[in-house]
């Protein structure tokens, strides 16, 4: 490993702290810290806090970034955490101990939420190792085939690394395929009685739960589906680009080995990008609650209070996810603690009545006389099931009332050609809390799908966006198409939605064009919903 | 220690070396490169490197902020970004590169000959640098500090020295003095005259134009030349020297009489700079619009007579105004066209720049 182990003092720490935390019902992976010296700190963080990754430009890029910003005192990272079993964190040596038992607190809370939520429980907790794995696998390419050759390559793969489908995970959409001419599955679509939907039943009433006139049609609709799509790959539209480019793109054994690794680590990201706001916020609610409740020294409440403060204030514009995580945990603490919930609190659009809520609504739930609301309310019961069940869009839509956004003062802000800057438009609650999905939804990714992988029967391959109201970058795209095209080889295409219009952007290897999408041109095999 | 992640960066500063060069034209038409750092440093900001991906335009810019402001105020300095992680937004990185790079670059670029000075020999000035330490000289030349420190050392070995009654007593051989290297350096042989017109019709947008070109000649220029002077003139219808400060910030209302800054250039060079000495360049930036014709006239007399015989080039630099007749340009072509040291070149906005020094400089003047 990097770093170095923790000294005596901060170990004792970790013991207390790790304690502390469980007491208060956090349930997190055996924890490692290292303690990391200055200049190693930017080299790991560039690396996304694996200390092994494989060689490329991109991260010496974040490096320098790291570097400059530490030097002109422009940003300071105080923690990083690997979603591993073990946990794995990094301190920074120079950091006053008051700095480390905050980022120790911080830090359990994260593992509790790696290892609680369950848009993490797909993820490989071995991922260090895999990490390691996937550098040795690349430099053994690099070696073989030139660092130009495979660097080039993994530019074009990291060009369609946000082209996965992260719910996938969860779910079998279709049979794995294998490549090599292993063995392929029987398919399940093949045997039509498996594709219609019979619902369990007791013999005497199947003929009512499962007509026979209607599991006939199904039947039916299904076999001249099939008839249909016989020879069409895709079967459906597909999300996940790259494993669709990995089961079908001419790939050479090393090309389909590294976009196999690349997809992979997209898939291990995914649920952080996710739930960046409320993994953030949940960490940032258990640094302060333990901190204040159990290790804070008298002499360290102003540095304390300074670098909290400092964690979690807002500049206009720009929207801290710590604070917003943390401030919606609070409020969901509070309103379950106070029974503002429930479907007559949700109705009530009497602000007054809102307000004084407990007034006409006594609560079941009194908080016990000897200490502060806590451990057992159930409120702390609430954001206990919120952060093993929502990611940060559920999280939004479900709990961001009228009153958190006007406490917050949060704003929807555009930008306005005629001046050119950014200008607040509203403090309407609806857009604001749309503007905030928008953002949160596919990571404000475009969502992108393999519509025919055989287009005009000549092997082309036709991508569809689906448009969720806003226009795809076009430079981006038509590059993006052009690396698209190396993996492909054949031309590529790309249907998209500009300036309410349908273009088909295309690149066949010399030229890239647009055209307009109309009746002549010849259709794929599947279409997205606009 | 060697860091893993050196080979990476390396690799990243390779990249963008190479990058520096083939973007060179964006960066040009960005105001931030005027931030010097240190003596020869300064820090552009250039975007990284962004593989590119599919990702949403310009119409998807909007976010939620927090904070204070009625609908219609803007919203902080610059551009908001969503909460974090969820809009990549652009890498913008800096890189430094020092002035002489940067003017290398810029030169091949453009493909500009290096420059050759007028056919005089260098000249050079000897100057004394106190750099050295010896053991005699005048006592006016001791080194205090060390000397002190040798008779403290001394004391305290031969033990006569008492923390209580600290009291050091220098002898012959503790006193050390300063001495002096004669260095010879080069003398700054090239001169570059600015003058900028501040009449009304030149507003805050023109003067960015000028002082963005004006920093690259004078990088270029510097590449060139081992020491290099500048004088500023500006004028409406009078002119005077000013220093770089107000050069760039001055606003004048009023006509414009553009003579009366070759008039002051004439001026300057007659009791500075002797053309047998100097290389000397001048450049004149105006909206064009002289107050009258036979000012114009004027002008090109005075050029063609007094100044450009002098000097090794005159450039004149015609910025758009939405005022100006902008005939200026004109006159000097229909008049000095036949001088090969005349160059002119308008700039209409920032990426203009890169061809006008390409003008200026491509003789090799």
């Amino acid at each position: 490993m990097t770093g170095r182990a923790l000294s005596r003092e901060l170990a004792e720490w970790a013991e207390k702290i790790a304690d502390y935390a469980r007491a208060e019902s956090l349930d997190f992976y055996q924890t490692i810290f290292e303690v990391l010296a200055a200049q190693q700190v930017d080299q790991v963080a560039a690396y996304g806090g694996f200390p092994q990754r494989y060689p490329h430009w991109r991260f010496g890029m974040e490096y320098e970034k790291l570097r400059k910003q530490y030097t002109y005192g422009l940003g300071k990272i105080y923690e990083m955490v690997i979603n591993n079993d073990p946990c794995y964190a990094y301190l920074m040596h120079d950091n006053a101990l008051v700095d480390q038992k905050t980022v120790m607190a911080h830090v359990y809370a994260h593992c509790d939420f790696f290892k609680n939520n369950i848009w993490f429980a797909q993820t490989n907790r071995k991922m260090m190792d895999e990490m390691a794995n996937h550098a040795t696998r690349i430099r053994r390419y690099i070696e073989r085939r030139g660092l130009d050759k495979v660097e080039r390559f993994v530019d074009t793969c990291l060009a369609l690394e946000n082209l996965i489908d992260p719910h996938s995970v969860f779910m079998k959409r279709t049979p794995v395929r294998r490549r090599n001419g292993e063995q392929q599955l029987k398919r399940p679509r093949e045997d039509p009685a498996a594709q219609t939907t019979r619902y369990p039943a007791k013999t005497y009433m199947d003929r009512y739960i499962n007509p026979p006139g209607e599991m006939e049609r199904e039947r039916r609709a299904h076999e001249q589906h099939l008839e249909k799509s016989k020879g069409v790959v895709p079967e459906t539209p597909v999300r996940d680009v790259l494993l669709f480019l990995l089961e079908h793109a001419p790939l050479e054994d090393w090309q389909a080995d590294i976009l196999a690794l690349i997809r992979e680590e997209a898939y291990y990201f995914a649920p952080q990008a996710q739930t960046k706001i409320m993994n953030e916020g949940w960490a940032s609610y258990w640094h302060s609650t333990i901190m204040t409740s159990y290790c804070l020294r008298d002499e360290e409440l102003v540095s304390y209070c300074d670098h909290h403060s400092g964690t979690l204030a807002t500049s206009p514009g720009r929207l801290n996810p710590y604070k917003l995580g943390i401030e919606l945990f609070r409020d969901i603490e509070r309103r379950w603690n106070t029974g503002r919930h429930g479907l007559e609190y949700d109705r009530c659009e009497d602000m007054q009545k809102r307000r004084n809520w407990e007034q006409d609504h006594p609560s079941t739930w009194t908080p016990p006389a000897d200490r502060v609301v806590g451990r057992g309310s159930p409120g702390r019961e609430k954001i206990f099931e919120v952060r093993r069940i929502y990611n940060d869009v559920t999280f939004l839509d479900e709990f961001l009332t009228p009153e958190f956004v006007d406490e917050q003062k949060l704003y929807h802000y555009r930008f306005d050609p005629a001046t050119r800057r950014m200008v607040v438009v509203s403090r309407d609650f609806e857009k604001i809390k749309a503007q905030l999905l928008f953002m949160l939804t596919n990571h404000a990714q475009p969502y992108i799908y393999v519509l025919d992988g055989n287009y005009r029967n000549r092997g082309e391959l036709y991508l569809g966006q689906r448009y969720c109201g806003a226009d795809l970058d076009i430079k981006f795209a038509t590059e993006t198409l052009k690396e698209l095209q190396r993996l492909w080889r054949r031309p590529v295409h790309l249907h998209a939605k500009i300036d309410d219009d349908y273009i088909l952007f295309s690149y066949d290897g010399q030229q890239s064009t647009q055209q307009h999408v109309d009746e002549a041109l010849p259709k794929p095999a599947h279409r997205v919903e606009a | 220690m060697v860091l893993k992640i050196e080979k990476d960066h390396q690799r990243f500063r390779q990249i963008v070396k190479g990058k520096i060069r083939e973007d060179l034209r964006k960066f040009l038409t960005r105001g931030e490169l005027l931030g010097r750092e240190g003596k020869h440093l300064i820090s552009i900001p250039i975007r990284g490197i962004e593989t590119p991906h599919f990702r949403y335009g310009d119409n998807s810019d909007a976010g939620v902020g927090a904070g204070d402001g009625k609908p219609g105020d803007p919203v902080g300095q610059g551009q908001g970004v969503g909460p974090g992680g969820t809009q990549e937004g652009q890498h913008i990185l800096e890189v430094e590169v020092s002035l002489d790079e940067l003017a290398d670059i810029l030169g091949e670029q453009l493909r500009l000959p290096r420059i050759q000075p007028k056919g005089k020999k260098q000249i050079t000035a000897e100057k004394d640098r106190y750099s050295g330490i010896r053991q005699s000289g005048p006592e006016s030349l001791r080194h205090f500090r060390r000397t002190f420190r040798r008779a403290l050392r001394r004391q305290i070995m031969a033990g006569s020295y008492n923390p209580d009654d600290p009291r050091i007593v220098f002898e012959r051989r503790d006193k050390v003095y300063r001495s002096w290297k004669t260095v010879l350096s080069p003398q700054s042989n090239a001169v570059l005259v600015y003058m900028m017109d501040v009449s009304g019709s030149m507003g805050d947008e023109q003067k960015e134009l000028v002082r963005l070109e004006a920093f690259w000649i004078d990088a270029w220029l510097r590449r060139n030349y081992q020491g290099i002077e500048s004088r500023y003139i500006v004028h409406d219808v009078r002119a005077a020297e000013v220093d770089r400060e107000t050069f760039y910030r001055l606003r004048e209302d009023g006509g414009t009489r553009i003579s009366s800054a070759f008039q002051a250039a004439r001026n300057l060079l007659d009791t500075h700079y002797q053309a047998s000495e100097w290389n000397i360049y001048l450049f004149h930036f105006s909206d064009g619009d002289n107050s009258s014709e036979s000012d114009s006239r004027d002008c090109c007399a005075i050029l063609a007579e007094q100044l450009l015989p002098k000097c090794n080039l005159f450039g004149y630099c015609q910025v758009a105004s939405a005022y100006g007749s902008g005939n200026f340009i004109n006159v000097l072509h229909e008049h000095l066209g036949k001088h090969d040291n005349v160059i002119t070149s308008r700039v209409n906005n920032k990426d203009d720049i890169y061809d006008s020094i390409k003008t200026f400089f491509s003789k090799g003047k």
